[in-house]
């Protein structure tokens, strides 16, 4: 290994991985620099002023980040039951001819682009939901959470959507999850005479953690979703806690406003949007990695090295 | 206690029940989606949509022909980009797993892999497009090799961990340097499933609009110039969509077919090949 061609091979290699660590760096020092006119001048009130009015030069982001944590806190909401069920069905009550089957249908959820989900929720889910808010009842419409006219376009729709794209994400890191529980776990349940449930519920009570990982890597993709919620959401910076109320998310006001903006103050309102959009992505996938890699990785040793023992014994 | 016994089977029943449902949840609007762009798009899909250029409003007809090899040009360019930088990073990673420096590596690349694909248009738009004042097909590439590189890589990285170590051992054992047992060796060995990863990737990076809106922007004309704005089927389909014109709303339709046919196919063909792959492994 001391050779020197060895070591050749080691920087040579090693120059390329570096390339990935610069780009992560430069992506967060170039957002940094190209937003500091608008850090400079608006400061935090950025985050708590509710007026977005270009033209007049008023720029406040609060409509935005609520927005985008409170579509994506609702898709989750839906998203996470759904996911782990799917998990559960797929790796514990799925007989085994129909998995590979089921796992590929869930990925194929993953791998439609963005746009084709966007245009499909515009022109087919929102007329759908348009309708559904039309034959809510009164009663509810008092409440602040279904309150405003019935656009269709708003927070409901694009909460839907966010649901189903996030669905694979979430339910294959469970999966992922759950494989790595011992198989030793359920088998002590059933030899306890516990039913379905109650084993299936010691799994997933052991590996909580990486359930709790894996809800959030699904969040951090729901937060930085572009083109499918700016289709369906409305674009309206209205802050609002109505799911009928179409609204606006970060990424979204990226997307429409950027290649339109003619002041520097403006370009660089939307990039410090970019850059906070980042961090907080930055923070949510690596607290989620670190759950999952805490929960998959002391339990994978002991597994692999008494599954292939018991698998000679069979 | 058979009470109790029965009321736990009831509620074991209903959660197995509720998991099923959830299975079906997630695949009705899988099979809606499919189901509306098959039968919306092929009913403006023909020869004229891959041929001609984007008609004028009011004139019925046209095609995306412009859109189409803009796509061609913007997914090369990312791939003549991420490929090397990608394959040979896998390669550090799985070489010295152990190091330091390779898991900073790899936590970078999952980071990239997490950063939203409009944040990556946003830098790429600071870095290539500000720069020189002018929207290019060069700029929309980067962007999609940006996104490209962390998928290549730890697919790489995964692949080439899986190659048995006495292959390697064998090639050094015949006096090949540690390069040589790699690139002739272990690499060749893991190539047929780093190329399924790389079609997946070259898939799913068609189908990004996010990264190319401020990049590669658009272009209503034909153009291979790598230096000018340049269509493509992305931008192209959410232009269309966003317009009020029937006609338009028909190939955004259209052009959603073609990204999921490309998605779908892709996916059906790296499926079959990992499936021969597998198969080969159990026998060896």
């Amino acid at each position: 290994m001391k050779k020197p061609e060895n070591l050749g091979f080691r920087l040579g290699t090693g120059l390329f991985g570096l390339v990935l660590v610069v780009l992560v760096a430069a992506i967060g020092a170039e957002l940094f620099r190209q937003s500091w006119l608008s850090v400079q001048k608006f400061g935090l009130n950025f985050w708590r002023t509710e007026v977005w009015d270009p033209v007049a030069g008023e720029f406040g982001a609060y409509p935005f980040i609520w927005g985008t944590l409170y579509s994506s806190i609702l898709a989750l909401l839906l998203a996470a039951p759904i996911s782990l069920g799917i998990a559960v069905f797929i790796s514990e009550l799925a007989p085994n001819r129909l998995k590979p089957v089921l796992v590929f249908l869930t990925e194929l959820l993953a791998a439609i682009p963005s746009i084709v989900y966007g245009l499909w929720g515009m022109f087919v889910l929102v007329p759908a939901v348009r309708a559904f808010e039309m034959s809510i009842p009164q009663a509810l419409k008092a409440t602040p959470f279904f309150s405003g006219p019935p656009f269709g376009l708003g927070m409901l729709s694009a909460a839907l959507i966010l649901a189903v794209m996030v669905i694979p994400f979430t339910s294959s890191v469970a999966r992922e999850v759950l494989k790595a529980v011992p198989t030793a776990q359920r088998e002590g349940a059933y030899a306890l005479g516990a039913t379905r449930l109650e084993a299936i519920s010691a799994a997933l009570y052991y590996a909580r953690t990486g359930i709790v990982g894996a809800i959030m890597l699904g969040f951090g993709r729901a937060l930085g979703e572009t083109m499918a919620v700016t289709m369906v959401i409305g674009n309206n910076a209205k802050v609002s806690l109505s799911l009928l109320a179409p609204q606006h998310t970060m990424a979204a006001v990226l997307a429409n406003e950027f290649s339109e903006a003619d002041t520097n103050l403006y370009l660089s309102a939307l990039i410090e949007i970019g850059l906070v959009l980042f961090i907080m992505t930055l923070i949510i996938n690596s607290l989620s990695r670190l759950l999952i890699w805490s929960m998959a990785r002391p339990m994978k040793a002991p597994v692999s090295a008494v599954v292939p023992a018991m698998e000679s014994a069979a | 206690m058979t009470r109790g016994v029965r009321r736990r089977k009831i509620t074991s029943s209903i959660f197995v029940a509720f998991c099923a449902l959830s299975v079906l949840l997630a695949l009705v609007p899988l099979a809606f989606v499919l189901f509306f762009v098959v039968s919306q798009g092929i009913q403006s899909l023909n020869v004229a949509f891959f041929t001609h250029m984007p008609a004028p409003v009011g004139e019925p007809g046209g095609g995306m022909a412009n859109a189409i090899v803009g796509t061609l040009i913007l997914v090369t360019l990312g791939a003549l980009f991420a490929i090397p930088i990608g394959i040979i990073s896998g390669v550090y990673m799985s070489e010295y797993a152990g190091t330091r420096f390779a898991s900073l590596v790899r936590f970078a690349a999952d980071t990239l892999n997490g950063v939203p694909s409009i944040v990556i248009g946003v830098f790429v738009y600071g870095i290539a497009v500000l720069p020189f004042k002018q929207f290019s097909a060069l700029a929309g590439g980067l962007a999609l090799g940006v996104m490209m590189i962390p998928i290549i890589a730890r697919t790489t990285e995964e692949l080439l961990l899986l190659v048995p170590g006495t292959m390697r051992e064998g090639a050094l054992a015949l006096g090949a340097t540690h390069a040589r047992a790699v690139f002739t060796v272990v690499v060749p060995a893991a190539l047929p499933g780093i190329i399924t990863g790389l079609v997946l990737a070259l898939a799913r990076i068609a189908g990004e609009t996010a990264p190319l809106l401020f990049t590669s922007l658009n272009n209503k004309f034909f153009t291979t110039k790598l230096t000018q704005p340049i269509a493509s089927l992305t931008v192209q389909v959410f232009a269309y969509a966003n317009s009020p014109y029937q006609d338009w709303h028909r190939q955004a339709w259209a052009g959603a077919l073609v990204l999921v046919t490309i998605v779908l196919t892709c996916s059906l063909l790296a499926r079959f090949a990992t499936r021969r792959l597998e198969g080969l492994g159990s026998s060896r």
